[in-house]
């Protein structure tokens, strides 16, 4: 209506919906589908031990939809994480098994994450070679150079041997998982990060369009490149979550880690075209592909039915999220 | 043609020296000499190819020259011109593609590359947003409903942004505002907008460089006029020195011919 004008000239700021949406989106995605569980389960779903269960084990691969929320948002994709997982394991297991005291074989294997991280980053940035191809390539790299020099063996990460590390990674405080309130840390410095540092706003800007960004002075290739970096470094703190977690380093560490995470990214209403995305929308998409896996099961219903379910989901998800974004925009183009 | 210098004894803002390019085979830009003085509009003119958005990339550090060519800011030699380093010393543009990421929004734009921190190192996100309504009601003139620095850029009609970039450009105390036909796909007000926006840099004591196909739009506002041709500086003149009328037969000869006279 064109009476609907704002007073004194006063511009009107987008609306809520327009700017919040996808994340409430899935907010509301993640609590329907707590709804239906807690109806078909009520004796599962009422209980804590399902929570805390999923509180544990959510977290091994949503702190690496959060750094991969980066990539993605500069508009490329990292399919080499798992085995990056691995590799900077397989470094910390050798710096402890060969005497190094554990907080300093941690900081190598995130070193070591840091290095793959790098790798990719600079194929990508540097040389322009799409992120698709190369790092399916640098996977194979990572995984090959970690199951050498493992000779594909494992090394147990008991409690007893390790407890610092366990008191890191696999605790309970205050009745809460530790790996849980990484998550909650992690989001907290991932969203200042993208939100609040030069780095986020040039992500952000890298992404949905490489040559303006670059025309403004913006160096690309170091943006992207430190956002692979970032997600080599919590893909190694991943790996050592998921291991001690299981008390033991498997060679084959990060296997099964890929889609989970790559879909809580998407889910999470971060574009696959690169320039938008939210942390926080990875993180509730965690946990909802993190509920799938654990509320199927617990719920009584037939394990072959969790693929089929977290297909509909995702598929659903991002079927919404894309038509209610079309309306969104279209709104806003046809008010002026 | 005023080969010298036309100010003799004034040090040029920026100045470029032997300068080539070339990408693979092509030559774009062959032993330009470029000068641009304070206060002083400079126009560049020239056909499709001839080299003028290479040669405002080279004056931004977009492109680096080929060597043998140097570029002097403020009469100083600097060997590791970047993008980053010329909008640092206050060299700013207004591109032709405008250099805008589409899906962010205004406040994002208008701080693009250089946005400000806080005492703790943060992104400073309200002076943003707070700066570009600002700047938005009190430079460019947006009293649209659709205009908050909250809202995307693709939302925006082509001289609202247009207006952002140009805004941007001046904002930030630049030295010299290089503008890469700013009038292009503007209406008919837009474009008077712009014109008024280039003298208004001359009476702020600042330079700029004016490049447009439109030689109706660069002829009033310039001081001196740079030709260029297939990568050559083909002729300099003071506006004082050649009519418009004149200046269009020689267009055409060069064109043409290749040469001005």
């Amino acid at each position: 209506m064109s009476d609907a004008k704002p007073k004194n000239n006063r511009v009107a700021p987008p609306s809520f919906l327009r700017r919040y949406g996808s994340q409430l989106g899935i907010i509301g995605v993640g609590l329907v589908m707590w709804l239906g569980f807690v109806i078909a389960a009520p004796t599962v779903f009422t209980n804590t031990f399902i929570y805390v269960a999923f509180a544990q084990t959510t977290p091994q691969f949503g702190i690496i939809a959060l750094a991969l929320t980066f990539v993605v948002i500069t508009g490329e994709i990292d399919l080499s994480f798992p085995s990056i997982m691995a590799l900077g394991t397989a470094i910390f297991c050798i710096g402890v098994t060969h005497g190094l005291v554990w907080p300093a074989a941690l900081v190598l294997g995130l070193a070591t994450g840091a290095a793959c991280g790098w790798v990719n980053g600079f194929l990508v940035s540097w040389l322009n070679i799409p992120s698709l191809v190369i790092t399916i390539g640098t996977s194979f790299l990572f995984r090959g150079l970690e199951l050498v020099i493992m000779n594909g063996t494992g090394v147990p990460l008991t409690a007893d041997m390790y407890p610092g590390l366990h008191a890191l990674l696999r605790e309970s405080y205050f009745g809460v998982p530790v790996q849980t309130l990484w998550m909650l840390a992690l989001l907290g410095l991932t969203w200042l990060l993208l939100n609040r540092t030069r780095f986020g706003a040039h992500v952000f800007l890298v992404g949905d369009n490489p040559t303006s960004a670059r025309l403004m002075g913006i160096d690309a290739v170091s943006v992207k490149t430190r956002a692979f970096m970032l997600t080599g470094v919590i893909g190694v703190f991943a790996g050592l979550m998921t291991s001690v977690y299981g008390y033991y380093f498997w060679p084959t560490t990060g296997d099964g880690f890929l889609l989970n995470t790559i879909a809580s990214v998407f889910l999470g209403g971060t574009s696959v075209f690169g320039g938008t995305g939210s942390v926080i929308g990875s993180f509730v998409a965690s946990y909802i592909i993190g509920a799938i896996n654990a509320g199927i099961v617990s719920a009584g219903i037939n394990a072959f039915y969790t693929q089929l379910c977290f297909g509909l989901v995702i598929v659903i998800s991002v079927v919404l999220q894309t038509i209610i974004d079309r309306k969104i925009r279209r709104q806003s183009i046809t008010g002026r | 043609m005023a080969e010298a210098s036309p100010r003799p004894g004034e040090t040029p803002v920026i100045e470029l020296r032997n300068v080539s390019k070339t990408f693979g085979e092509v030559r774009s830009l062959s032993d330009i000499n470029f000068a641009v003085y304070p206060g002083e509009i400079v126009g560049l003119l020239g056909d499709n190819g001839a080299g003028k958005s290479t040669l405002v990339k080279t004056v931004m550090g977009f492109h680096k020259p080929d060597a043998g060519g140097d570029v002097f800011f403020k009469g100083e030699k600097i060997d590791d011109w970047s993008v980053a380093r010329a909008r640092g010393l206050g060299i700013e543009t207004v591109y032709q593609e405008r250099a805008l990421c589409e899906k962010q929004p205004i406040w994002r734009n208008m701080f693009m590359g250089r946005e400000p921190r806080t005492a703790w190192g943060l992104l400073d996100v309200k002076k943003m947003r707070e700066e570009s309504a600002r700047l938005m009601s009190e430079h460019m003139g947006f009293t649209s409903a659709a205009v908050h620095p909250d809202n995307v850029v693709t939302t925006m009609s082509g001289g609202e942004k247009q207006g952002v970039a140009i805004t941007r450009a001046l904002y930030f105390d630049a030295q010299l505002v290089i503008l890469d036909e700013p009038t292009m796909g503007l209406s008919l007000t837009e474009t008077k907008k712009t014109l008024e926006f280039v003298s208004n840099i001359k009476k702020a004591g600042k330079s700029a460089i004016f490049i447009d196909h439109n030689i109706f739009h660069v002829y009033p506002v310039v001081d001196r006029l740079y030709v260029l041709d297939r990568g050559k500086v083909a002729g300099v003149y003071d506006k004082s020195e050649i009519s418009m009328e004149d200046l269009i037969d020689r267009l055409y000869r060069v064109a043409r011919t290749g040469t001005l006279e």
